[in-house]
């Protein structure tokens, strides 16, 4: 008696570990799913391991760039919605992701925040120079999503504001935007040394999403920091202001890649890739994410398909 | 150890600590949290508990229902609230008194339910009604279990306080989100520090709490020492063999 | 719902990558505790300590402890295991205390009873206590499992794919079905997870129905864990207060 039910609670014990087995096993399986492995390390020789930020728009060009990248032949792992900057460049330098998206101007501000460089290719000039060893910037793209300053067009009108530089007539300005844009050169430090404008801030952290456009939009925030690329701006006619002395450098889209996985097999496919994507393209794709609520996979896949690449 | 030292210098930084972003004001928001939504939890679900604890009616749907809320990720809930209502406190304090309530629930109606049936009669035998029955014999005899379901929601809701810069509520997690963004692992760990020093604060006021209130003789949930003493071969020799009965 | 029918791969997956990173640390926090919780209820002196000790790190916020764990690991940033090792930690902080409290209510008759059978230490523990034990285990065991399936989301938070990938995707693009349905998604593992414990309990201790004595000490258990001990205990939020089988007690 004793030893038959110690033998059907082993038994038991059996069912439970192999059926925590097979769950494990399915989810390892999972590693094609959109969003990637959770395998860890450095990739395995000949795998891109494409990783993007916590930003939807950057996910759609890293669809693009992974649907590409298997269309010729090559294998690829998706590792996206990786934080911000100061959390996946690291990963990056040490292999764990082999190719990100980047945008140049806030990718060169990262490593060089002093730089006086502003047009796109000034901007694309230094970055080639600033970028660690062992990584390397290809071809960078005409598409541009960078930081950009918004007011709602009642704001814009009632205190005449159509640049950064006329927010130092108006008092008690509160500034929108990720919790990291409060230390960034062109957060409220640059505001205040570039144009004399003094604004409070609030961080509010979805990268520019439908909480920082609520709080603009009921004023919470008298200015928020919108991607130029997002359709809210257009949807909800906001004003962007201009800026006048440069303090937001030109961000365009290119491709930051480590060393080891920058093949011409590789290099040749995306290159090709951010030559045909151009802001518009950009701001329509985030819309389609945003209002048709199409995923990134399917996005990129028409994008592809319309461009007729591959 | 050097993450530590470099998070106790954070911390002691006079610069970090005062000012409407410092140290001591996130505190100040990461408490009004915590005993904000604990309050409001406690209005809604201790009446409920008691009610259901006295009765004993309702007591399966409370059972499943605290079980669901507990299972609630309070970070997709706050996110669905501050889609909601928008940025601010208010979306952080729902979120929280959520995740407030079935603590507080259950330790209500536990704390009447672990009262002695032959007592509740005893009061009842003597003529008190119902109402006295509860607030003058269930409610004093289960404050222990009561007193410590509030402890367990505070606790909770002090150590999840921290998402409520997810709906720019401010509380230390502002400086946990920009120790992560910005790599500042003094500042990352100095907050973490400060939280959990403010969770075992709260934790060791608590411990007072409960031995203060509690009526003397009152032993439903206290510690007692279960454990017998270590059972030694001697005691098959011996005779009364009734240890820790 | 049209997103939801939309994205059920994505959903699916997401779920998977979930519960592959909830069931590591609900076994590994389970066989962790047993030695500590042992310990501590065998010595007395180290019972306050160890208890005080794991209630400590179960106050610690997740957030941090994901991101300082690579630093102590040696891991990569976006390593999975960061978040397996955190969340095994709040594992073990929440058990220790249930593995102690449950050899404590084991009747001292009855080990006394294994020893003059002859059981030597060692088969005493394995042939009786811990057998006895089981109920009370299986109690904290599923607090561990809600625990731990509700904190994976966070991980997403460090770039580590979990069901809070849609909390925050779906943030950013305003998407609310896509985070009711991360919410709903992680209530159903919660929920499967913790009728796979019940089952696991029904087959392998079919004692603990018919023993009386094993209820009572289940339901001091979870008394004590809702009142919590005076010396440093863990904030214990305990759903087997909610235990079902009680209901008919």
């Amino acid at each position: 008696m004793f030893t038959a039910l110690k033998k059907g609670r082993v038994a038991a014990l059996g069912v439970i570990a192999v059926s925590a087995a097979v769950a494990l096993a399915g989810c390892s399986s999972g590693s094609s799913s959109p969003l990637g492995s959770s395998s860890s390390g450095s990739a395995a020789a000949g795998t891109i391991v494409i990783g993007s930020q916590s930003y939807y728009s950057n996910e759609i060009i890293a669809e693009i760039y992974a649907q590409a990248l298997e269309a010729n032949g090559q294998t690829v792992t998706r590792k996206f919605n990786i934080g911000q900057r100061d959390a996946y460049l690291p990963a990056l330098a040490s292999g764990e992701v082999t190719l990100f998206p980047e945008y140049s101007g806030n990718l060169l501000q990262f490593y060089d925040k002093a730089t006086a460089a502003v047009s796109a290719s000034d901007v694309y000039a230094a970055l080639k120079t600033a970028v660690p060893a062992n990584l390397e910037v290809l071809d960078q793209s005409e598409a541009a999503d960078q930081d950009s300053y918004n007011v709602t067009k009642a704001f814009s009108e009632a205190n005449g504001v159509t640049s950064i530089a006329d927010l130092a007539k108006v008092s008690n300005v509160t500034l929108g935007g990720n919790a990291e844009l409060a230390t960034r050169p062109y957060g409220p430090p640059g505001l205040l040394s570039t144009y004399n404008v003094t604004v409070g801030f609030t961080p509010i952290d979805d990268s520019a999403g439908p909480l920082t456009l609520k709080a603009l939009l009921d004023n919470t925030i008298q200015v928020a920091n919108i991607y130029s690329a997002d359709p809210s701006i257009g949807a909800n006619d906001l004003v962007t202001l201009t800026d006048p002395k440069s303090l937001l450098l030109a961000s365009n889209v290119v491709p930051l890649i480590n060393k080891d996985a920058a093949t011409p097999a590789v290099t040749d496919v995306i290159n090709k890739v951010d030559a045909s994507l151009t802001t518009a393209d950009l701001v329509s794709m985030n819309g389609e994410s945003v209002n048709d609520k199409k995923s990134s996979a399917d996005i990129a896949k028409e994008w592809l398909a319309s461009k007729k690449l591959f | 150890m050097d993450l530590f030292l470099d998070g106790f210098a954070w911390i002691f930084d006079p610069a970090h600590l005062s000012g409407p972003g410092g140290i001591w004001a996130r505190i100040a928001e990461q408490l009004s949290y915590t005993f904000g939504a604990v309050a409001i939890a406690a209005v809604i679900a201790i009446p409920l508990g008691l009610w259901i604890g006295h009765t004993g009616r309702g007591r399966d749907i409370a059972v499943l229902s605290s079980g669901g809320l507990r299972a609630l990720p309070s970070l997709g809930l706050l996110i669905i609230f501050a889609l909601g209502i928008g940025i601010g406190f208010k979306a952080p304090l729902l979120t929280f008194v959520i995740l407030a309530i079935p603590s507080l629930l259950s330790g209500a109606y536990a704390g009447v339910e672990a009262v002695d049936k032959r007592t509740v009669d005893a009061a009842r035998a003597q003529g008190m009604t119902e109402w006295q029955v509860l607030t003058k014999v269930e409610l004093p005899l289960g404050l222990p279990l009561l007193i410590g379901g509030i402890r367990s929601g505070v606790l909770q809701v002090v150590a999840t306080a921290t998402l409520a810069y997810f709906a720019s509520g401010g509380a230390l997690g502002v400086f946990i989100n920009d120790g992560l963004k910005t790599r500042d692992y003094a500042e990352l760990i100095g907050a973490s520090i400060v939280v959990t020093a403010l969770a075992l604060v709260l934790e060791g006021i608590f411990a007072l709490l409960q031995r203060l209130f509690v009526p003397r003789g009152v032993t439903a949930g206290q510690i007692t020492e279960v454990r017998s003493r270590p059972v030694r071969p001697r005691a098959v020799v011996g005779s009364p063999i009734q240890e820790g009965k | 719902m049209n997103w939801v029918v939309n994205n059920l791969g994505l959903i699916w997956s997401l779920t998977l990558d979930h519960v592959a990173l909830a069931v590591p640390p609900i076994i590994l926090g389970f066989l962790i505790s047993i030695p500590i919780g042992w310990v501590a209820n065998r010595f007395h002196a180290s019972r306050g300590v160890l208890l005080t000790i794991s209630g400590l790190l179960y106050t610690v916020p997740s957030l941090p402890l994901f991101i300082a764990l690579p630093a102590i690991l040696g891991t990569g940033i976006l390593d999975p295991i960061n978040v397996v090792v955190g969340l095994t930690i709040y594992a073990v902080a929440l058990m220790v205390r249930s593995v102690a409290d449950a050899l404590a209510a084991v009747d001292a008759g009855v080990r006394q009873a294994a020893t003059a059978m002859g059981y030597s230490a060692w088969q005493r523990f394995w042939r009786v206590e811990f057998p006895l034990a089981g109920p009370v285990l299986l109690a904290g065991l599923r607090v561990v499992s809600v625990s731990t399936v509700s904190l994976v989301s966070i991980g997403s938070v460090v770039g580590v794919s979990s069901l809070g990938y849609l909390f925050l995707n779906g943030l950013q693009r305003n998407i609310i079905e896509e985070v009711a349905s991360g919410i709903v998604a992680t209530l159903v593992i919660a929920v499967v997870f913790d009728l796979l414990l019940v089952l696991a309990g029904r087959v392998l201790l079919p004692w603990a129905k018919a023993d009386p004595t094993a209820r009572r000490a289940r339901r001091k258990t979870v008394e004590t864990a809702i009142a919590g001990p005076s010396a440093g205990g863990s904030a214990v939020d305990d759903p087997a207060v909610s235990d079902p089988s009680m209901a008919g007690r």
